[in-house]
């Protein structure tokens, strides 16, 4: 089974990855936990959470706003945010909206260009699961996520920041 | 001035350390050129024509002493001796070694000062009035804001891979002296009718290829709200702006493409799904933020000063000095001093350590020690007493820092050109240089009073040459450098766009055009009008045939 990085209490470990990634053009296989993109989501997600045998997750893409996932959300295990490239900046603000507006509890994964470099951002934005692209260990991804000790402003995490580190 | 405490030092001593691995990444091989050079970018480190240039930030351009010898130190150690200022209050180094970065990244850090944000597409540094706390005009003290958005922005988890770079700029003044209308965000400070400070809100200016004034979004946001409707504002363009063109890529061209109605609409409807007691600044770090800038501790003087009456009387330099590069200050019996960088055959904008040293030793002294960067690419000594300014002049005229041209035709604007930088398509100093030299005579220079010039050395316009009174534009013809020249530019208070005035001239024409159009100026403009407020009454035709008739 092919891993992940998963953060459990801001910790970094690995962790089997129980989904399967279905593209438009695979058919869904007969069991287990899968993942798919939107389109195939609205076309076929009620079925198959109807079915109440698997979990299933969806794949945003950075030009698919998560606002039109709000009233699934309860009911799915995962979103998994696209980083076509680690340039592409607007999964960060689908992270945060899932989180801090609509409170989602589920696993929201960080998938494609996935660099130890912005492992700060994401989990600040609220990822909790990774697929990283440059081969970064748990280790090395909670370094890179922990390596300042103090944050300026308030996002999707707990992380004091600093103006409450002064007021304390 | 605001002091960084021990949360502020320990975040920069963390950047340090975290550059500090990724060089020694590179040095060692692990890394890639290609892999670094986006970690390098997002620490100021530029490759540019010879050497790699190093961008550090100015926070609103204000600087200490102890920072401007830092600065004269690394100018010393590490490059050739000087640095050069540029139009986002920023300083540059020119010639760096790759493996000196972290040391000097550290150096920096020691005295507070750093490279974050200074390149990238994030949010840059902010830029603000350099006579904050000192000038009569301000509704209040623009820094204040600045440095609650200074900290808001640092490494923002959302907002540090937009589409593009992002400009912030904030003044309080009804004169502008940051180009705000030409920013991604330019806020202006206003009083309400009931005595309410707020901003007004304009988006979506800028330079480059396609140049735009800024429009009004919001007529009055209350300053309480600021950080939650830039939150609105960043979030609608992290979402919206084009990712697929490069030179599409900036908000401008998004609140062109919605139109700055549907753009405030889209900002207003995330506004108000932003939880604001979250988003906005808590009362209590204002006030910490705001204490720290109230503090000059300005003695009650009278209004005025033998001393300095006296100099004016005697010394004709001095009362030119005076005339041109002193400004009205707030507390009575001080000034504002501004120092030119743009001296005869100086490159505007550079100072040598030397000079950083003088300043930095007059700012302590005479001048509560504090020090300005200018936007037009000047330094400001933003308090020094009218009994002390004789004694100042002095000391920055033997430092070949008291050329009187602040705003006069040899305060020229220009970006580092084909001398230095890897994009540009002609050189933009030497220009800057001939132009000075044909108003060499300050009396002439004086009568012709306020010109703003600007000179970029490429289409990304970082010498602001489209909001130049008469701007300069270097372009590639055949492997020539050419210039075209434009009119009617500002980016102040009275913002617009310049227009082309003809055909591009070869570089030897352009100081003689120059003069041309101020040949054409002086001979229609009526009593106190300045270049641009007559060529607004005449039009383009009169400067396009004083320079054109002639040539043919």
């Amino acid at each position: 089974m092919p891993k992940l990085i998963e953060l459990v209490e801001n910790e970094a470990r690995w962790a089997e990855d129980a989904f399967v990634f279905v593209a438009d053009e695979d058919a869904i296989p007969e069991t287990g936990d899968v993942i798919l993109t939107l389109a195939r989501f609205e076309a076929e997600g009620d079925a198959l959470l109807a079915s109440n045998s698997r979990r299933v997750g969806v794949r945003i893409e950075p030009d698919q706003e998560v606002e039109g996932l709000a009233y699934d959300l309860p009911r799915l295990a995962v979103v998994a945010l696209a980083f076509p490239k680690y340039r592409d900046g607007r999964a960060y603000t689908s992270a945060r909206l899932l989180r801090e507006r609509f409170g989602y509890q589920g696993q929201v994964r960080a998938v494609g260009d996935v660099l130890r470099e912005q492992a700060g951002f994401m989990v600040r934005c609220g990822f909790d699961a990774f697929e990283p692209a440059d081969g970064a260990t748990p280790e090395a991804w909670s370094q890179a996520a922990q390596r300042f000790r103090h944050v300026y402003q308030r996002a999707a995490d707990a992380r004091a920041v600093a103006f409450e580190e002064r007021a304390s | 001035m605001y002091q960084y405490d021990l949360i502020d030092k320990e975040f920069l001593a963390d950047r340090s350390a975290e550059f500090r691995g990724q060089v020694a990444r590179r040095l060692s091989g692990e890394l890639t050129e290609d892999q670094f050079k986006p970690l390098r970018l997002m620490n100021g480190l530029y490759l540019q024509l010879h050497a790699y240039m190093l961008r550090v930030a100015i926070p609103y351009g204000s600087l200490n002493a102890t920072q401007a010898r830092r600065l004269a130190q690394i100018a010393r150690d590490y490059d050739k001796g000087y640095g050069h200022f540029t139009t986002r209050q920023n300083i540059q180094f020119n010639w760096i070694k790759l493996k000196d970065a972290p040391e000097i990244l550290d150096k920096l850090a020691d005295v507070d000062l750093h490279a974050i944000q200074t390149s990238g597409n994030c949010i840059r540094n902010t830029t603000s009035d350099p006579y904050a706390g000192a000038t009569a005009e301000e509704v209040d003290d623009p820094r204040v804001w600045c440095e609650v958005i200074r900290q808001w922005s640092t490494l923002h988890p959302e907002f540090s891979f937009l589409p593009r770079k992002f400009k912030i700029a904030i003044t309080a003044s009804a004169k502008d002296r940051t180009a705000a209308k030409v920013h991604d965000i330019g806020l202006l400070l206003r009083q309400g009718r009931d005595g309410q400070l707020g901003f007004e809100v304009i988006v979506g200016g800028g330079q480059g290829r396609t140049p735009y004034v800024g429009p009004t979004i919001k007529e009055f946001l209350p300053t309480d709200r600021l950080l939650s409707y830039l939150e609105a504002i960043l979030r609608v363009y992290n979402r919206h702006g084009r990712r697929d063109n490069i030179y599409k890529a900036r908000i401008k061209i998004l609140v062109a493409a919605l139109g700055a109605e549907e753009f405030a609409r889209q900002v207003e409807e995330e506004w108000s799904k932003i939880d604001a007691v979250r988003a906005d600044l808590p009362p209590a770090e204002l006030a910490r933020i705001r204490a720290a800038f109230a503090k000059t501790p300005f003695e009650a003087l009278p209004a005025r000063s033998e001393a300095f009456e006296t100099a004016k009387a005697h010394d004709p330099a001095f009362a030119r000095f005076v005339r041109n590069n002193v400004r009205a200050h707030k507390q009575p019996g001080y000034a504002i001093v501004e120092i030119s960088l743009k001296a005869q055959e100086q490159t505007p904008g550079d100072a040598s350590a030397d000079q950083l040293d003088v300043v930095a030793d007059l700012a302590e002294r005479y001048g509560f020690n504090d020090l300005r960067v200018t936007h037009a690419q000047n330094l400001v000594l933003p308090h020094i007493k009218l009994d002390d300014l004789p004694t100042v002049f002095a000391a920055l005229q033997a430092a070949n820092l008291a050329t009187p041209n602040i705003d006069l035709v040899s305060d020229i604007i220009a970006c580092p050109g084909l001398d230095y930088c890897a994009l540009a398509n002609a050189r933009a100093i030497p220009i800057a240089q001939d132009i000075a030299r044909q108003f060499a005579d300050l009396d002439r220079a004086e009568q012709v009073g306020e010109l703003k010039i600007k000179i970029s050395g490429c289409i990304n316009a970082c010498g602001h040459h489209h909001v130049a009174h008469i701007g300069i534009l270097g372009v590639d013809k055949k492997g020539e450098e050419f210039y075209q020249l434009s009119l009617g530019g500002s980016g102040a208070e009275d913002a617009s766009i310049g227009k082309i005035l003809g055909p591009a001239l070869p570089a030897d024409k352009v100081a003689t055009a120059v003069d041309q159009l101020v040949g054409a100026y002086l001979a229609v403009r009526s009593d106190g009008e300045r270049f641009l407020d007559t060529y607004r009454r005449v039009g383009l035709e009169p400067f396009k045939e004083a320079v054109y008739a002639q040539a043919d």
